[in-house]
Formats: C-alpha cells, structure tokens, sequence
C-alpha cells in the first residue's frame, strides 16, 4: 500500500514536471531572450550563460530601436498603452451589454430568444478573415477605420457571445425560487436582478471577463488590418521588429515579456475566481 | 387577514395542462391545506398566488382584488419554499430582513422586527451566520422566519417541513399550527404528508393533475374519501381494499370474506351485486377470538411497530393481505393461525370501475382527528 501510493506519487510527480516543462520551456526561454543580445541568442550552440543585458527594455522603454541599419523608431510603448485601453475599454463594454442580456436570456424565454441567443453565438463561428474585408469596407463608409470606437465595436465580436454564453449559464444555475423569494419580499425585478442575480453570478461574471479580456488581448488580425500604427496593439506592434536588417530577437523577446505580464498578473490574481467560476455550482445555497 | 379566491385558473406549460380550470376559496384567517401527490399542481398554484407567474386563464382576488395587473412585490404575501430559497450571499439576518427592507423601514425597526420573530423561531442565536453554516432545521426556521417577517395577510407555505429530519419535521408540526395562530394570517399550505395535513389544516384541499378531487375539513376527508386513490392517501398503514360483490340479505346488505358474513349496516341495497372495492381501515379490524361471531381465519404474516401502533399483516384463506393495527403494547398473535373481526359499520364501498365513494359507513366515528 505504501509503496504503491509512493511509487504512484513519483510517477505522478515526473509526469506533471514534463508537461510543466513542455509547457513552460519556451515562456522561460523567451524571458532568457529578453536579456540578451541577437549575437547570444543567435550563438550555437545556444547557452544559458550569458552576461545579462537590458538594452532590450531600454530600446522597448525609449522607443529607440538600433540596428545595423540604422536607428529606428518603434511605438511598443503606446502599443501596450493602446492594448490595455481596447481591453478593458471592450470588456466594460461587453459586460455592460452582455450580463443584462445574459440575464434576460436566461430568465425569460420569449418568443426566438434561443435564435438571437445562437446567432450572438456565431459570430465565435466564422473565421475572423471571412468578415474582415466586408468590414474594411463598412468601416471606411462609416468612417470607423483606424478609430478606437470602431476597434472596441469589432472587438464586441469576440467578447459579447463570450460573456453572454457563460454568464448566461450562471444566472441558469441559480434557483428561481430565490430571485422569486426576493420578488416576493417586495423587491422589484431590476433589484432582484442588483442584489441577488449579479452577486451570486459574481464568481462566473469574473471567470467571463478574464477570458474576454484575454482573448481580446491576443487579438491580432482584426486590429492588423482595421487600425493604423498608432492605435494598434502589442499583438501588432510587435511585427515592427521584424526589420530590413534582420529580426530583432532580443525586442521581441521583451516585448513578449512585457505583453504577457498584464494578463498574467491578471490571470494569477483572479486564480481564485476562475476556479470557482468555472467550476459551477458554486452557487447552490 | 384577507381571503384568497381563485376562479377556473388554467396554467399550461407547451401541452402539458398543470392547472385546468381550477377554483378555490380560502377564507380569512383559514388554513388551508393543498395535500396532493409531486406533480399534482400544488407549486404552480402557489406561484401564481405570488405572482411570480402567470396563470393562462382564470382569476386571482385577494381580499376581493383582481392581482392579475400586480407584481409579485406588491401583493403584500408571505411565501416559504420547499428548497428554503435562502440567499446564499447574506446572513441569516439579512435574509430575514429582506421583507422589511423594501419597505423602507428605519435600521432599528427592522433589528427589532428581525429580532422579534428569530426568538420566536429560536433562531436569534444564528442571526449572522450564512445559509452554508445553518443546519437544515435553522435553514428552514430562516426561511419561515422571513416569511413570518412582514406579518403579510396572505402566508404560503411550499411544503415547508419537506427537507428537514423526521424529528424536527415533528416537533415542527407541532409548532407551527400555534405559530400561524399567533400570526392570525391566512395560511395556504403545501404538503403531500396527510399527517401534516391533518395536522395543520382548517380545511385539506386534495389535488391531483391540476384539478381538486376533494375539500373539506380533515374528519370529512379521512372519514368520507371522495374516492380509493383519497382513501389511500390518507392513513397510515394504508387502507385495505378488497374486491368484493355485494349481497343483500334480511337484515341488509353485506359482503363475505372468506366465506364469513360481514354486514355493512346502512348500507343502500341498490349495490347488491355490483362489483366493489371494500375498503377497511387497519384500526376498524381487531383480532378476536376462534369462535367469535364473524370471526375470520387469517394467517399472520409478520408484525411491525409503527409508533404508537403495531402493525400486522396477515393473509386470508383466499391469499389477500390485509393490514391490521391496534395500539402499541396490547396483545396480539405474533404468528401462526389467528382470527380477525371487522367492523363493518367502519367500512368503505367503492365502485370498482369508478373509484368513487359510493358509501361511507364511518360518519359514526367520532370527528376529532382519529387518523393521527
């Protein structure tokens, strides 16, 4: 008994180290990356000693970017800057569309409600090139390209059917009986929904948004094509290191680290909601 | 204290009619009880009473008001759920005060109200702890409490002893008829225990597929079942129901069990040869000597206690079972042959095909609640 469970453990231990590993390697690679130069990172073979520089960050933090060819001017800065503004920007936005819709959908089921509720679901359907070119043009007709409102309504597209999918889910799972037992105190709907629909949801509100923020986040192609250099995220920016004289490994490198660490702190604070959240029944009194 | 009227309420959900064609009357400061099978209509009936939903045809008054055109919040009831419904995110406080809240009473006003009824439920020393750290009894007495709260005219009570153990279900029921009464309020109240009903009710309203079969107090219930299913409902051991073919005589109609006369007194003579269902309640039989007149051979089968009472099953020569009951602690066979009496003036008919009462023998048993 003792020493299957012991023998169990090591196994366990050895396989959950190789997949953190697998996993892992190539985040911690990147962060070596970031504090070297091109000449070490493009060393073979490759080594993790090496005198740690951060000329990397300073290029990123300045804007300044050295190559053989010349200097160079890079907005990473205002990429990050422009990142963070779109996500949290589209995330209010999707929540304070998206969990009243979510409740309404839950609660009340009126006539074509499932289609409406599948139809903001397959908008996550469809590639995102298959609606990018007609709405290249709508935006130039509207005059919404290359402006932040235009990128936040485009980004609805990715977080609205999230949050309105799992919230949705949340508010199913909570008991009529005690939004009814509220109603029935004397409480009108709209502080049912305030007091009791919205905090016991909270857990999964949360969970939703994490992801939504993420997914906006990483978002690529939509702010590519959509935005010009100085309201594009990190997600595009990045393609600057790419330069006539050769790939700046060590920027972007850095540049990584630093996009990362935003919705990673993010993701390790809210560890604890997540969890909760996604693991249902989390409400049940 | 208010009255509550329902007229021909019908609720469907898709096709499945819950509620069909409904009508109930509870007066002021009545209990009422709904006794009815899960899926009888009794829930639905109750929310459409709260106005949490909507009924698809008739009318709700209450205290002679038409409510179709009031919420929920307005309509001024009580409720208690079969589940508690507790906010899991606020103190047991908090939960009990929620009524008080909406009304926008002072914080002292709703202390002292919140108080006030927690010490009548004994429940003020858990006050500040959440629904996850109350134990089901404190659940369910937090749930009462918040229904109590308010002193709403109109209280409903979904089947509140439901989920709570056999013990405090007891002392519960034993509680709570003195408790309504303090409040003076109309009481609607769910059940599907007959003991509860019989219990808590001024009248019992039994309910089956969305319809009333019966109403009436618990003595007219227990003593005159509208048809077998009520009968079978109401009692504990279950009725016996036997099939038999009445016949008449010189001195009126009677049926035979295993070829032993058993004159059914008052009996009308017209169900002389119709095929019936005699139902006899396990405490209208008592084991009776050899020779006794219309005594009747069984075999005993086995014997349970069942609180105050013991219990018997034995067989007849014909093989049927019948139960047979006497207070706990008197003698009887505990097995092997035996002889039993029955008391035919406490007899049933049934019509076999129908089901309904055709006539009740009992209406000379006392009226004070000899189920219990």
């Amino acid at each position: 008994m003792e020493n299957t469970s012991t023998l169990e453990r090591t196994l366990r231990l050895i396989a959950l180290t190789l997949v953190v590993v697998f996993f892992m390697f190539p985040i911690f690679w990147i962060f070596l990356m970031s504090f070297q130069t091109n000449e070490t990172i493009l060393a073979i073979p490759p080594s993790i000693v090496f005198t740690p520089t951060l000329s990397n960050y300073a290029a990123l933090i300045t804007g300044k970017l050295t190559t053989a060819a010349g200097s160079l001017d890079i907005a990473f800065m205002r990429n990050l800057g422009n990142s963070i503004f779109l996500s949290v920007t589209s995330v209010a936005l999707a929540l304070v569309l998206g969990v009243p819709a979510a409740y309404a959908f839950a609660r009340h089921k009126f006539k074509g409600s499932e289609d409406i509720a599948f139809t903001l679901l397959s908008f996550r359907f469809a590639p995102p090139l298959l609606v990018l070119l007609p709405l290249t043009q709508y935006f130039q007709w509207l005059g919404l390209s290359d402006t932040y409102f235009g990128l936040i309504w485009v980004y609805q597209l990715i977080c609205l059917p999230l949050i309105l999918w799992i919230v949705r889910g949340y508010f199913e799972d909570i008991s009529a009986d005690v939004e009814y037992a509220y109603r029935i105190a004397g409480h009108t709907w709209f502080a049912t929904f305030r007091k009791i629909a919205l905090p016991l949801a909270g857990p999964g509100i949360a969970a939703a948004g994490l992801l939504a923020f993420i997914f906006a986040w990483n978002n690529f192609v939509f702010a590519l094509v959509l935005a010009s250099a100085d309201k594009q995220p990190v997600t595009v920016g990045a393609l600057a290191f790419v330069t006539s004289s050769g790939i700046q490994y060590g920027q972007i490198a850095s540049a990584i680290v630093l996009s990362v660490a935003p919705t990673l702190a993010l993701a390790l604070y809210a560890q604890r909601y997540l969890v909760e959240g996604l693991s249902l029944g989390a409400v049940k009194g | 204290m208010t009255t509550l009227q329902l007229k021909n309420i019908t609720k469907r959900y898709k096709t499945n009619t819950v509620l069909d064609g409904l009508s109930l009357d509870v007066a002021d400061g009545e209990t009422l009880v709904l006794f009815g099978p899960s899926g009888a209509g009794k829930t639905v009936l109750l929310r459409l009473v709260a106005g949490v939903i909507d009924p698809d045809e008739g009318q709700i008054l209450i205290g002679g008001e038409d409510v179709a055109d009031i919420d929920a919040e307005h309509r001024g009831i009580g409720m208690a759920f079969q589940n508690f419904a507790l906010f899991p995110h606020m103190s047991a406080f908090d939960n009990i005060a929620s009524p008080l809240t909406a009304t926008r009473s002072t914080k002292d006003a709703i202390a002292a109200g919140v108080q006030k009824v927690a010490k009548l439920l004994k429940i003020d020393h858990v006050l500040t702890h959440h629904p996850k750290a109350l134990s089901n009894g404190q659940k369910q007495r937090t749930a009462l409490a918040r229904a109590l709260v308010g002193s709403p005219p109109l209280l409903l009570l979904d089947d509140p002893l439901r989920n709570v153990d056999a013990k405090l279900r007891f002392e519960m029921r034993l509680e709570l008829p003195r408790l309504l009464a303090t409040q003076g309020a109309t009481v609607v109240y769910v059940t599907q225990d007959y003991k509860e009903a019989m219990a808590l009710g001024d009248r019992i309203a039994v309910m089956s597929q969305g319809r009333i079969r019966q109403i009436g107090t618990p003595a007219d219930i227990y003593n005159t079942p509208a048809d077998i299913e009520i009968a079978r409902l109401f009692g504990d051991p279950t009725i016996n129901l036997l099939d038999v073919t009445p016949r008449g005589g010189a001195d009126g109609v009677y049926v035979e069990l295993s070829n032993v006369k058993v004159s059914l007194p008052g009996m009308p003579a017209s169900v002389v040869g119709q095929i019936c269902v005699l139902g006899l309640r396990p405490e209208s039989i008592t084991f009776t000597e050899a020779g006794a007149a219309g005594a009747i051979p069984v075999t005993v089968e086995a014997e349970t206690p069942l609180n105050e009472k013991t219990v018997t099953l034995v067989l007849t020569v014909r093989n049927r079972e019948i139960l047979v009951s006497r207070p706990a602690g008197t003698p009887g066979p505990t097995s092997g042959p035996a002889h039993i009496a029955v008391n035919g003036k406490a007899a049933f008919l049934f019509d076999k095909a129908s089901g309904a009462l055709i006539r009740s023998t009992a209406t000379s048993l006392s009226h004070n609640g000899e189920a219990a």
